[in-house]
């Protein structure tokens, strides 16, 4: 808490006086009077931030180019997008490239925004995940100063996707980022947006990533976030959606990589027909902790939310799913579907899931599931009677288990890159045929 | 429906909300040591228990409400008003010995509720039940005692087994339920006064169903009794406990706990009908049921079931658990919970698997009316230690009416890879497609709906023992009359 306290004062004391300045310094007061949270508070049950909170990160203020560009070659993502790279929490203006951006669209980063449109930016800041969302959420406020932000107009479709990469690079004393997103989607206006967290093998830092979307009439948003730094990271995510009337958002959630992984999505279904669809993956191996939240709160009437999540467990891994589905008072004729299956591979994993229902009108068709289990010993027999042995058995079926969830993502790139880290994480390799 | 016949239903009252017209002893309001002394030496206690009761106390002055964490609402309850001793009959009258020398009047309430203590009236019956009733404070009596006796069965107030049988007593009480278990469990190990104690010895199968009647009447005070069960290797028993109490328009408290304990083999069924006092339309008044019930399955291969179903109380505070400790036990818990008007219920169930090859069923039905609020709270954990463990939970909510509302907090905890876990749960209101059949068959509106709720718990009541399950869907009946229309 004191090293924060420092590298706060530091951080806030050359910033010029006004809004930004006196927001930090709220946010950070609200963080101190939280202080990190441990299992005691039911929100934060099964993950404990005690070995977080002994570490000191600073802030980077620089960052090697020639590792970042290395990095960016060897993992990110080939993909025809707009593209925002970020190491170490700084933009990379080499890397990135918004140029051929359509009119009446607007997406830039969030320390340019804050420079030349401060009044419009801070209506949009902290509206949804203010600093009482969360300790982490007030944190990454204390801490603002870069990020995206994305202001579709009315009835435009983005033509390409937005790509937004974080690189972490093998720092000498590690380092925190706190990068936040901003989206104003107009009505009828469509946006895809990707996300994709990588970094150095040896990199041990903290990423604090907040989202804050504002869904007009009819917008369209399709979210992937494709989570796998090295698993000596600390990672922390929020998504906060807000959605008017029958607007629609989609995420894919896919959480690979991490010490420490805490994900927070919530959904408010504001608007008559809003509708919302997730779908998510889990795979810890070795130490690693996963926690996955959601919430969906059903505000109005006829708004419908799908949930797919399936985690699965290794070695010595834990994973948390937790996903509580709310209907207000007279938000009738609703569809809440919750599906959850997790997979234990070993003895000493294990996974807490608790799917949560709060239901007040009577006119709801709610439903969910979930399931532990390990692999279905005549699935696997059916394939050893087809002469493949059992390593390779165990792994397909492994695999197929995931793909339930990665057959969603639509764009190939994303498909081929995901299903080869989940396939490269399997405890028994297997050939891939990936999409060309 | 016609609105006469409507106002009619809605008006139907709590049957059992008189109340008996007798002289007894209370203690004044509070709670100190004092008054722990005074039921112990009241109830002559040894020195152990009363230590243990004392230790129990200043661990409860420690603890929190747990309202925090409960899906319920209610205002703080001031402990220091609440009697924690009444017993019918003078302040030096000693305890009657044997059913004869019992108040006639005590007896005439029982029969009123339809719990007949004269043995002769009881056997008319289909066949015998044997009936421990407890009315406040202090057991009344205890039937068929030398029937039970003839089998080696125990069963007879806690009290009474304090003195007979201390040895067994000492080994068993809290060993399942500790006194620092939670704030209600201590509280309850500090001044509960009386409850049923079963023993039933190796290899014996209890010749008939065991049975605890449970009634509130002096007012302004608190109920706090324990029932301890126990069944030694290879024995079984099947036990019902039902309550009830007065209308009144404070609230009471109820804070009970039983604990079971089940060696090798051994079998020990639970049933309840709970039937306290909901308080009227308003919300007001009623009982704040806040029970610890658990059942530890020490030996291999040993069963427990839990079957409740819950429609009285304001407020229901209740998870009835099974430590499946043994290899290949098996834990089961059947709940049906009706809530109306402005009660709230926070209930479920705590599977802890320990025992390689232990088994779970979890089958819980919630339905809610009027303004009333229900949540399904549930526990499956499975230890690294239970190989190839398996759970099964459903849990269905029905709701009737816009207002009311219907939650499902459902923990697992897996720690084993060859565990199979599987959770099923929806929330839905009746099928209006379901609704319009009967009712096109010529069917009421208010039967239909009836038939289509009784048959939504039929897998619950299905598990009663057979006079329970006709009293338990007639009660439910009667509970949700006016619900729907």
């Amino acid at each position: 808490m004191k090293h924060y306290a420092q590298v706060f004062e530091a951080f806030n004391q050359g910033a010029d006086d006004g809004w930004l300045k006196s927001q930090r310094i709220a946010a950070f007061a609200r963080f101190e009077h939280l202080g990190f949270p441990t299992p005691a508070i039911e929100y934060w049950k099964y993950t404990d931030t005690k070995a977080l909170a002994k570490r000191d990160f600073k802030l980077a203020t620089d960052y090697d180019q020639q590792a970042a560009q290395q990095l960016m070659a060897d993992k990110g993502l080939q993909l025809d997008a707009y593209q925002l790279v970020f190491v170490d929490g700084l933009l990379c203006k080499e890397l990135s490239n918004l140029e051929g951006i359509q009119d009446a669209v607007v997406i830039e980063p969030l320390s340019q925004a804050l420079a030349t449109e401060l009044e419009l930016t801070s209506g949009m800041m902290g509206r949804l995940a203010g600093i009482d969302v969360d300790v982490f959420t007030a944190l990454n406020f204390a801490f603002v100063s870069e990020g995206v932000v994305v202001r579709v107009g009315n009835n435009q479709k983005v033509d390409k996707p937005l790509l937004v990469t974080y690189l972490s690079t093998a720092t000498e004393e590690a380092v925190m980022s706190h990068p936040r997103i901003l989206i104003a989607a107009g009505a009828s206006s469509e946006l895809q947006l990707i996300e994709h967290f990588i970094g150095a093998e040896e990199a041990k830092n903290f990423t604090n990533r907040v989202v804050e979307g504002v869904m007009e009439r009819n917008a369209k948003i399709h979210h992937t976030l494709l989570q796998q730094p090295s698993d000596k990271e600390w990672w922390v995510g929020r998504i906060q959606i807000e959605q008017k009337r029958d607007s629609r958002y989609t995420s894919h959630q896919m959480n690979l990589g991490g010490k420490l992984v805490r994900d927070d999505l919530v959904c408010d279904l504001n608007g008559t027909g809003a509708e919302c669809d997730f779908a998510g993956l889990l795979f810890g191996r070795n130490r690693q902790h996963m926690d996955i939240h959601t919430l969906v709160n059903h505000n109005a009437p006829l708004t419908n939310s799908f949930e797919t999540y399936k985690t699965i467990m290794n070695d010595r891994a834990s994973g948390v799913f937790n996903s509580m589905v709310i209907v207000k008072k007279d938000s009738q004729k609703i569809q809440a579907v919750q599906n959850n299956a997790n997979l234990l591979l070993s003895d000493q994993a294990l996974i807490n899931a608790k799917p949560e229902l709060e239901i007040y009108a009577d006119d709801v068709k709610c439903a969910h599931g979930a399931t532990t289990g390990q692999l279905d010993m005549d699935a696997l027999f059916f394939l050893r009677s087809r002469g493949i042995g059992e390593e390779e058995a165990r792994g397909l079926l492994t695999l197929a288990f995931a793909n339930e969830v990665i057959d969603k993502l639509e764009l190939p790139a994303i498909y081929n890159l995901v299903e080869t880290a989940v396939a490269g994480q399997l405890p028994h390799k297997i050939e891939l045929d990936l999409i060309q | 429906m016609a609105n006469e016949e409507m106002e009619q239903l809605v008006s139907s009252e709590y049957k059992q909300g008189f109340v008996t017209d007798i002289e007894s002893y209370t203690l004044p309001p509070g709670l100190d040591e004092d008054v722990i002394r005074y039921i112990s030496s009241k109830k002559e206690e040894p020195q152990w228990l009363l230590d243990w009761r004392l230790e129990a106390f200043a661990l409860w002055k420690e603890m929190h409400d747990p309202q925090a964490w409960a899906n319920i609402e209610y205002p703080k309850i001031d402990y220091q008003a609440v009697s924690y001793y009444s017993a019918p009959g003078a302040k030096d009258k000693n305890a009657p010995k044997s059913l004869d020398e019992v108040d006639p009047k005590l007896l005439e309430t029982f029969e009123k509720l339809g719990i007949p203590l004269h043995e002769r009236a009881a056997l008319a019956g289909v066949r015998g039940v044997a009936v421990d009733a407890v009315f406040d404070s202090v057991s009344v009596g205890t039937t068929f005692k030398k029937e039970l006796a003839e089998a080696g069965v125990i069963f007879c107030s806690i009290s009474e087994a304090v003195q007979n049988h201390p040895e067994l007593v000492k080994k068993y009480l809290g060993t399942v339920v500790s006194k620092t278990d939670n704030f209600y469990a201590a509280l309850n190990a500090a001044v509960f006064t009386d409850g049923s104690f079963v023993f039933v010895p190796k290899g014996v199968t209890c010749p008939m169903e065991l049975s605890t009647y449970f009634r509130i009447n002096a007012a302004n005070t608190g109920q706090f009794e324990r029932t301890l069960i126990i069944c030694e290797e290879g024995a079984q028993v099947s036990y019902l406990e039902g309550c009830t109490a007065p209308m009144r328009d404070e609230n009471q408290l109820h804070a009970a706990v039983v604990e079971l304990v089940a060696l090798d083999d051994a079998y020990i069924k639970y049933s309840t009908v709970q039937n306290w006092y909901p308080g009227d339309e308003e919300g007001l008044g009623g009982i704040y049921n806040f029970v610890t019930k658990r059942g530890d399955c020490r030996g291999d291969r040993s069963k427990i079931s839990w079957t409740q179903v819950e429609t009285g109380s304001a407020i229901t505070w209740k998870y009835p658990s099974c430590i499946l400790r043994g290899k290949d036990s098996v834990g089961e818990f059947y709940s049906v919970a009706v809530t109306n008007n402005f009660q709230q219920a926070d209930t479920g169930t705590k599977m802890i698997h320990l025992g390689e090859g232990s088994r779970s069923t979890i089958i819980s039905k919630g339905i809610s009316a009027g303004r009333s609020n229900q949540s399904y709270r549930g526990l499956v954990k499975i230890l690294p230690s239970a190989k190839n463990a398996r759970n099964f939970t459903q849990c269905d909510s029905l709701l009737l009416g816009d207002k009311c509302g219907a939650h499902t907090f459902p923990y697992q905890e897996i720690g084993n890879a060859s565990a199979q876990v599987e959770h099923e749960a929806t929330t839905s209101k009746i099928g209006e497609d379901q609704l319009f059949y009967c009712m096109q068959r010529g069917i009421s509106e208010e039967d239909s709906v009836n038939m289509i709720v009784n048959g939504f718990c039929k897998d619950v009541f299905q598990e009663l023992p057979m006079e329970f399950a006709v009293e338990a869907e007639a009660l439910l009946n009667v509970s949700l009359e006016g619900a729907v229309g």
